[in-house]
């Protein structure tokens, strides 16, 4: 089904009904698609689909900007329960979104070996169902002994240039402790292994919706989501929580006292 | 409120990695990869991904500035009287002490085409060999 013709109707409603100052898209521009922030009148000709990038962070850039309007997004499955994971960390105010939701593709799922490549509601798209990660299969066929050579091998690679961090829109900690030379000295590389992308996975954990947009970002092509679908199964299977699912249910990193206070 | 993306070269190496410079406002704010670039595929190393931290910097020079005297303050001028200033001395010093007396630092910022002219002015104008690049400060 064609997306695109659905989708420049959905945004030209939404900028011409004045609700929103702004709707953040994907724009063509020569050979290349970039991140945009679509005003009232701009022309909607060069409205992209592909490749999605770390929309969820860049809205909350702009959204931190001007506090003083609302914005829409052109939102995929696993950005709206980006946005959701960060509003509950206080991180974006969900009143002043307004999504789009676009269902991805099978070739972008495939690509994404994503297993949940839909929102909540489809605005735009038809509904593919999702697919097992097949690099976490064949991860699981390996011995104790085995990951740990797996992921030294992986991480020995890694140049450190903090793209998955920055890139992350689940990283938003004021200082970041991979910069500070008591856990990760400077001017060394490879970074310690595993404290190093330990410390970012624990950050993460049960935050991490699977986007892959740290995976994507990789110079070093560091099989970055294999780690994070794991975390997420173990904060499932030990906690019934699943990133991004719910704007109501409980982090598990969360105090319960505090959360029931806040909301 | 205005935000948009500019695709660049990043300027930091001889890669060519291809990278956008977000602009919200009128001001560069940070920096995307460039997915599907030919030669970097949406990865950059941790210069890249810093390669706008400079534009707006309070530290940045945006006029030449000139010392009169050894030890003297650094005063603002303009790029006539600075540019007109250093071929002078280069003049001066070439006849003074021979054009090996004088180097020349080529630069990763600029492109192919300007690290050429620059190695052309020392060999063909002033004479000399003596010319390195920035990596090896």
């Amino acid at each position: 089904m064609e997306r695109l013709d659905p989708l420049r109707d959905r945004v030209k409603s939404l900028l011409d009904g004045g609700e929103v100052a702004g709707v953040l898209a994907l724009r063509r521009s020569g050979p290349a698609t970039t991140p945009h922030l679509f005003r009232p009148g701009d022309s909607l000709d060069d409205l992209a689909l592909w490749p999605k990038y770390h929309l969820p962070k860049i809205l909350d850039r702009l959204l931190t900007a001007h506090p003083e309007v609302r914005l829409g997004m052109v939102t995929r499955g696993c950005e709206e329960r980006g946005l959701i994971e960060m509003a509950k960390h206080n991180q974006v105010d969900l009143n002043r979104i307004v999504p789009i939701y676009l269902a991805c593709t099978a070739a972008e799922r495939d690509e994404c070996r994503c297993a949940w490549p839909y929102p909540s509601r489809v605005d735009v798209g038809e509904k593919v169902e999702g697919i097992a990660d097949a690099l976490v299969a064949e991860h699981e066929q390996l011995s104790l002994a085995g990951r740990t050579e797996f992921w030294k091998r992986q991480f020995a690679r890694c140049i450190k240039c903090y793209a998955c961090r920055t890139v992350c829109p689940q990283c938003f900690c004021e200082v970041c402790v991979l910069e500070d030379n008591k856990w990760v000295e400077s001017g060394v590389l490879a970074p310690p292994f595993p404290s190093y992308h330990l410390i970012r996975a624990y950050h993460t954990v049960a935050k991490c919706v699977g986007c892959m947009e740290c995976e994507r970002a990789c110079p070093a092509e560091i099989p970055l989501t294999v780690l994070y679908t794991l975390l997420r199964r173990d904060a499932e299977q030990m906690f019934g929580y699943v990133p991004g699912r719910s704007v109501e249910d409980l982090p598990p990193l969360v105090v319960e006292t505090l959360w029931q206070t806040a909301h | 409120m205005e935000y948009k993306n500019v695709l660049t070269t990043c300027i930091y190496c001889g890669t060519g990695c291809g990278l956008y410079l977000e602009v919200l406002d009128g001001r560069v704010t940070g920096v995307l990869p460039a997915k599907g670039h030919p030669v970097s595929d949406g990865k950059l190393c941790v210069k890249g991904w810093n390669a706008h931290a400079f534009i707006h910097h309070p530290d940045r020079l945006t006029t030449p500035l000139i010392r009169e005297r050894k030890g003297g303050e650094l005063r603002p001028a303009t790029w006539d009287e600075a540019l007109d200033l250093v071929a002078h001395r280069l003049l001066e010093i070439g006849q003074a002490h021979g054009p090996d007396a004088i180097g020349f630092l080529a630069s990763a910022k600029c492109t192919n085409e300007e690290n050429y002219l620059l190695q052309k002015l020392a060999r063909a104008v002033i004479g000399t060999n003596n010319i390195d690049h920035c990596a090896r400060l």
